[in-house]
């Protein structure tokens, strides 16, 4: 294999794989400290797809500025669903296993409800706008310029959230508590605006990954599940409760992703679900789980 | 005869030995015990012996059958039965159903319903729990709850009962009626092993004790022996 | 005495009666009706089916589509070549057969690591058989015989029968109280002497054979199938929803619950499709907030706020 394959191949999977680790640190952010598993994740990126989408299109605003105006409502979204949903159920679950149960068939509710609200309001039809289509080269290939610009942002957001992760006292705060949610509350910790902040800054990340998404491919209102899928299979991989585990598994899993679809195209879906199938057989805490 | 046999039992957890070249042994109709400091064994040693884990290297022999490696659920058929440090009950059932699941599956023939009820609802007045048969157990007292893992246990007509921790965080009146228990249990034939930590209880009830520490067995005899054994004192007080 | 005997009975005489109505309704009725009749049989089955294993134990099944879409599937391939009842009933032995399958495979996940695994088994099954179709076979869909809709109503209404009267014996027997007792302690029920492994594992396979049976007599119905439609996800989650809308711990509240979601399905399906899975998902939301218990759990809830009123 010539060397520029094999770096096309790279920088492609690495473009996915930014995409996929964005989404999956925000559903570990969901799953890992908040313990909802929530399926609804992807109809967060859906949203924020079509948030930026129509601010394009209505007002002709800068879909990369529109992360900045996007970006909070939907972390507001998200922390009030927690604080009136998923906090309600957690008082009202007799046990963790009880409330993982229930909050994954509430968060099936949202699903329905928010994808066809999308429905209602956008029609099932394909949709698309075109911004910075123009074809770049890029160490020998060629690609989109969206994409390259995509990849740049998906990696500054990661980059901002692992400094604000590790260096700030909320940070620090989240990391407790996905550790250890009971005694992170005795360290002092609130818990409960902890929880809510991490559920939001979840489908913040959701968020930013469908805007992305909306300047390099076309959208309906039903791309949330797809990539809820690869978000749960990347969480899994990284060992749930690994917020930066679960970052790996999504560069990871766009890779291997890259490599499947340049030995056999519409192979790269089962071969996720084929690695997602064994790991939970072999090693369900992942590959980075205690 | 030796009702319960341990050779070399060894059980590692990555590097760390939990339970090392532990040999033991319980006489029928004895009550043994054991005691060690937290983190010494003791349940692991129980988890060991009633299938709930595998032993690393050794051979454990129930009534001269090797049970190494046996399914919990193969050896309560073979006649042992276990309470756990933590209550297991099925809490959102009844009392009565708790128990009569022990009679209606723990045995090696099956029994008619009607009997089965009838022995559970006996056993229900022998661990002090008349009248109590449809409350459900999540509901009962904690000493109630332990009470009932034990009616439970026996349902299984057990040969030999492990019990782990059955008076922790009993008065002193729930102690002495727990001896009784034991007692009655013991007088029915039935061997029993337990930990216990309250030492009082242990010692006045007990016909042999051996003693834990660090998952090797480091003391074995009589509980006037036990009690005056420089080794045991030391690791109780100066640890 | 006289009121205890009338409750023990009440619920299998109703549904006696209710089978009576039934089989002798077809001539009477509209074909529209034994269409909408076989559906709700249909859910009714996949409901109760699912609820035999995953009710009792409280380990969340999401492979429903999977063992479902096998039975069809079955159907596709072999409807031409047997007799339609045996066909039927390899539909569901080969569900029975790769159940066991994934039950031995997936011993020892727990809670959200076993659901999760289903759903994952489920799409993969769907992605892999849609593969194979496009590449190996070369077709997309296939075409099943069609049978008319009086008899897959019978079949159905049959199935339906069996898989109640089984359903109800093992919920009223001791294995019954064993699955009951997985689901409190796993570890409790092991060690007086309940083996749980396999009590798990065959419990799950028996449900996944209605599922199959179900599949195979359905796809007659529906004439063309191709993957996305046999193995729908959507066919795992609706039995979760009927069963805690209607009342998980209840075989009737199961019934409910799938006849109730059905006909509203039915109701809004043509006319508002995307209201309709709005309402599905409020509902959803609804039940596991407000009523754990579902329908059947309205009674009791009532009776109980009706108790808390009557102190002040």
């Amino acid at each position: 294999m010539s060397p520029l394959l094999f770096l096309d191949i790279l920088i492609g999977g690495l473009m996915m794989g930014g995409l996929y680790a964005l989404i999956a640190v925000g559903l570990s952010l969901q799953y890992g400290v908040a313990r909802v598993l929530n399926v609804s994740h992807g109809e967060f990126i859906m949203l924020g797809a079509f948030a930026t989408y129509s601010l394009y299109l209505l007002f002709g605003i800068n879909p990369l500025l529109s992360l900045v105006m996007t970006g909070p409502f939907i972390f507001f979204l998200g922390f009030l669903i927690h604080r009136t949903l998923f906090k309600r159920l957690r008082r009202l679950s007799p046990s963790l296993d009880a409330f993982e149960g229930s909050s994954l068939l509430a968060s099936f509710g949202l699903l329905f409800i928010i994808q066809n609200v999308a429905l209602l309001t956008w029609g099932p039809d394909v949709k698309g706008y075109s911004y910075l289509s123009k074809p770049v080269n890029f160490f020998g290939a060629v690609y989109a310029a969206n994409r390259l610009v995509a990849l740049l942002f998906a990696i500054l957001i990661g980059l901002i959230f692992y400094f604000f992760l590790m260096r700030t006292r909320t940070g620090k705060a989240i990391r407790a508590a996905a550790q250890d949610v009971t005694t992170a509350q005795l360290m002092g910790v609130n818990i409960h605006w902890v929880l809510g902040l991490c559920f939001g800054l979840g489908a913040l990340m959701a968020g930013f990954a469908g805007s992305l998404t909306s300047m390099m491919f076309e959208i309906t209102p039903l791309i949330g599940l797809p990539y809820t899928i690869i978000a749960i299979i990347s969480v899994v991989l990284g060992g749930l409760g690994n917020i930066l585990g679960s970052l790996m598994g999504g560069l990871i899993l766009g890779l291997i992703g890259n490599i499947v679809m340049y030995i056999h195209p519409g192979l790269s879906l089962i071969a996720y679900y084929i690695i997602f199938l064994l790991l939970l057989l072999i090693k369900p805490t992942g590959i980075f789980g205690k | 005869m030796r009702i319960l046999e341990g050779e070399g039992v060894r059980k590692n957890f990555g590097g760390l030995a939990a339970i090392a070249e532990v040999s033991f042994h319980i006489n029928q109709g004895e009550i043994l015990g054991l005691i060690g400091p937290n983190g010494a064994g003791k349940t692991t040693l129980f988890n060991l012996i009633s299938g709930s884990l595998a032993p690393t290297a050794g051979i454990i022999r129930f009534k001269g059958e090797n049970i190494t490696g046996m399914k919990p659920h193969q050896i309560c058929k073979r006649g042992m039965a276990r309470t756990f440090q933590l209550v297991k009950l099925f809490g959102n059932m009844t009392v009565l159903q708790n128990i009569l699941l022990g009679s209606l599956f723990g045995t090696p023939k099956s029994i008619l319903q009607s009997d089965a009820v009838n022995d559970s609802s006996k056993l229900l007045e022998i661990v002090g729990l008349s009248g109590m048969g449809t409350i459900l157990a999540k509901d009962l007292t904690i000493v109630n709850q332990k009470r009932l893992e034990v009616a439970r246990a026996l349902a299984t007509k057990p040969e030999l009962l492990l019990l782990d921790e059955f008076m922790a965080g009993l008065t002193p009146t729930e102690v002495s009626l727990a001896i009784e228990l034991i007692k009655k249990i013991r007088d029915r034939g039935i061997t029993v092993f337990m930990i216990e930590h309250v030492m009082k209880a242990m010692m006045s009830v007990s016909d042999r004790i051996i003693v834990l520490h660090y998952g090797e067995k480091i003391a074995e005899g009589i509980p006037d022996e036990i009690a005056t054994n420089p080794i045991v004192i030391e690791i109780y007080l100066g640890a | 005495m006289r009121r205890a005997i009338s409750k023990k009975f009440f619920y299998p005489v109703l549904v006696i009666f209710f089978s009576m109505i039934m089989v002798m309704m077809p001539p009477y009725v509209s074909p529209y009706t034994i269409i909408l009749l076989n559906s709700i049989f249909m859910y009714i089955v996949l409901t109760v089916s699912w609820a035999l294993f995953s009710g009792p134990t409280h380990y969340l099944s999401l492979a429903s589509a999977a063992f479902f879409g096998i039975g069809i599937y079955v159907s596709a391939i072999l409807g031409d070549k047997l007799p339609l009842l045996v066909v039927i009933g390899l539909g569901g032995f080969i569900s029975f057969l790769l159940a066991l399958l994934v039950g031995l495979s997936s011993l020892r996940l727990r809670g959200m690591y076993f659901t999760i695994f289903t759903f994952g088994l489920s799409e993969l099954i769907r992605h892999s058989v849609q593969w194979w179709e496009v590449n190996r076979t070369g077709t997309v869909g296939r075409w099943v015989i069609g049978v008319d809709h009086t008899t897959v109503y019978y079949i159905m209404l049959a199935i339906l029968l069996i898989t109640l009267v089984v359903a109800y014996i093992l919920k009223h027997s001791k294995y019954g109280l064993a699955l009951l007792s997985i689901g409190e302690s796993e570890e409790a029920a092991d060690h007086i002497g309940i083996n749980v492994n396999a009590m798990k594992i065959i419990t799950f396979a028996i449900s996944t054979f209605f599922m199959g049976t179900t599949g195979a007599i359905m796809a007659t119905r529906w004439t063309y199938i191709d993957p996305s439609i046999a193995f729908n996800p959507l066919f795992s989650f609706m039995p979760v929803l009927m069963a805690i809308f209607g009342g998980i711990g209840h075989i009737f509240g199961q019934i409910l619950g799938a006849s109730v979601l059905t006909l509203l399905a039915d109701v809004l399906l043509t006319k508002f499709p995307y209201y309709y899975m709005l309402l599905y998902g409020m509902i959803l939301v609804i039940v596991v907030l407000f009523l754990p218990k579902g329908l059947t759990g309205l009674k009791e809830e009532v009776k109980k706020w009706q108790e808390g009123r009557s102190f002040k």
